[in-house]
């Protein structure tokens, strides 16, 4: 009989040429990719940044702009792996029927499912250095901290395509996808201390930023691209260790009934 | 007479109320090529999945060179190519791309790869196409392509689903005369197909089946032989329904299907010189084949799936 569902995953090293395959498909169309990725974020930077920047104070005893860059680069990390665990995922898995012919391969869902996690994830990472490199050369921050943002983010790339992942298994096409933006992903920008500080909103409000993984993340990656050290550490790693791993599993047990049923 | 690789024995699998595989047992051995006919529904496609181990049966089983399925099916798998019904190629890589990062998903050394590829392009007719991606060929050129690729770890069994569904006569023909090179070879092919020309020309057992069920196996001429009278004289026309009532004794069976009437008959001549005599008719005198076979185990009632 097939192993339950709801069994443990089950992966072995042949995820690999899985997230190889992507890569090289990536490779051909890197420039314009990571363009489009940073082609957002760079204008709502340079808009809100510098322009409405110019019109506010100090936010947290912050430039406005540093303290807007150094929070959208957490969403734009965040916004990659999602767009690339939602679209181009489900477009391999029921467009293009590649997900079918690899596991006519020697290799398991389970595989699949964590390549296209961890690849979703580089994907952020690639998106995220070159905000980072803006941001050096725009003179934003040109801490050495920042340096250090680069696993963590690569953490919350691996936590927001985990979550994503979910609502891949779930989709019957591709407008499935704008609720998840619409609902989920855009309000949670606007609720986790990127544009305007968590304090700023109803005591209701502050309570459910906290348990959101995109505030945890801000938490964390704000202060490293400052030169500072966050004030909470284990706390926000825990909120986006919970999400990842449960989001992860989530998304395994989905997909396996997706396929097998 | 060689061992068999593939086996599989009493397998049932229901979905919901629905018995889709029904007690079905099978073997197949290395250079043979046996073919599965039914028509929509019968459950062909389930149990090829089956054979992946992509659905796991309520019972029975099934063993790939001696290894359970799904158990060790991650291990058979090294030895299985297969050929889907819709091409699943990565329509971002050339056909050498495509066929190196398949390659990949082996765990086959870099070397070997390269060393496979051109003989694989040449195999498929494809060696001015390898820079081409799969958008820029045509159908016969993606489906070569696909069986290429199904090749690239040198399997011992090919699983192909319907391989000349859509194809014009050329292409079919080059497939075909691939896939005999294959048998040749000694790998061994398991194909589902609707065409019975093409299961008349490779396969060397065929099974029917319906409803899950195996109805029929044997040769495909035995089959003929043990099912159907030899020769088979279709009428068309105007007055074609008339002459099934008129001539029903010159036949041992008489089937009619729209305007069309059908004679199955083991001598055709009295038949023929009294169909001579109507002007109002055409008609098409022909061996029996597996088309007539199939039809007459299955029947001619078109299945919704």
């Amino acid at each position: 009989m097939l192993i339950s569902f709801y069994a443990a995953p089950r992966i072995t090293a042949r995820f690999w040429p899985v997230v190889l395959r992507n890569l090289l498909v990536w490779r051909k169309l890197a420039v314009p990719s990571v363009l489009g990725n940073i082609a957002e974020p760079l204008i709502t930077l340079v808009a809100f940044g510098y322009g409405l920047g110019s019109m506010i104070g100090q936010v947290q005893g912050l430039p406005y702009i540093e303290y807007l860059a150094s929070g959208s680069i957490a969403v734009s990390g965040a916004l990659a792996a999602t767009f690339e665990a939602l679209y181009s995922a489900y477009s391999r898995m029921q467009v293009q029927r590649t997900w079918d012919s690899i596991m006519n391969a020697p290799i398991a869902l389970d595989d699949i499912v964590f390549a296209e996690m961890l690849w979703a994830a580089m994907k952020s990472v690639f998106t995220v250095a070159a905000i980072m490199a803006v941001i050096f050369v725009l003179g934003i921050s040109r801490a050495p901290t920042m340096l250090l943002a680069l696993p963590l983010l690569c953490f919350v790339g691996v936590t927001f395509a985990s979550i994503a992942l979910v609502f891949n298994a779930l989709a019957q096409g591709y407008d499935f996808f704008t609720y998840y933006f619409t609902l989920v992903m855009t309000p949670m920008t606007f609720l986790s201390g990127v544009y305007f500080p968590i304090e700023q909103m109803p005591g209701w409000l502050q309570a459910i930023a906290h348990v959101l993984p995109l505030t945890a993340a801000v938490d964390l990656v704000r202060p490293l691209i400052l030169g500072q050290w966050p004030q909470q550490v284990w706390g926000p790693m825990l909120v986006l260790a919970a999400y990842a791993l449960g989001g992860y599993y989530l998304a395994l047990v989905l997909t396996r009934r997706r396929f097998f049923k | 007479m060689p061992e068999p690789i593939f086996r599989i024995s009493h397998l049932f699998k229901k979905f919901g109320d629905n018995q889709v595989v029904n007690d079905l047992s099978l073997e197949i051995r290395p250079g043979e090529c046996l073919g599965v006919i039914g028509p929509n529904g019968a459950g062909k496609t389930t149990t090829i999945r089956m054979c992946l181990g992509l659905v796991g049966p309520d019972s029975g089983e099934v063993e790939a060179f001696g290894l359970p399925i799904p158990q060790e099916v991650r291990e058979a798998k090294k030895r299985i190519g297969v050929v889907t019904q819709f091409d699943s190629l990565d329509p971002d890589f050339s056909c050498a791309e495509n066929l190196r990062v398949y390659g990949r998903y082996f765990g086959l050394p870099k070397a070997t790869i390269d060393a496979r590829i051109p003989k694989l392009l040449e195999f498929s007719a494809l060696q001015a196409k390898a820079d081409a991606k799969p958008g820029e060929l045509s159908g016969g050129m993606r489906r070569r392509l696909s069986l290429g690729r199904a090749l690239i770890n040198d399997p011992d069994l090919l699983l192909l689903d319907e391989p000349t569904t859509g194809l014009d006569p050329q292409a079919r023909h080059l497939m075909w005369e691939r896939l005999q090179n294959l048998l040749q070879q000694g790998k061994a092919i398991l194909l589902t197909t609707h065409f019975m020309d093409e299961a008349e020309r490779l396969c060397d057992r065929l099974l029917v089946l319906d409803h899950g069920r195996k109805i029929a196996e044997g040769t495909p001429r035995g089959l003929i032989g043990e099912h159907l009278e030899s020769d088979v004289v279709e009428v068309f026309g105007d007055g074609a329904l008339a002459t099934a009532q008129q001539h029903a004794a010159l036949a041992e069976r008489v089937e009619t299907s729209g305007e069309t009437v059908f004679f199955y008959l083991s001598r055709p001549q009295p038949l023929l010189q009294a169909l001579a005599q109507h002007h109002d008719i055409r008609t098409l005198h022909r061996p029996a084949n597996l088309e007539d076979l199939f039809l007459k185990l299955t029947g001619r009632q078109i299945r919704d799936e």
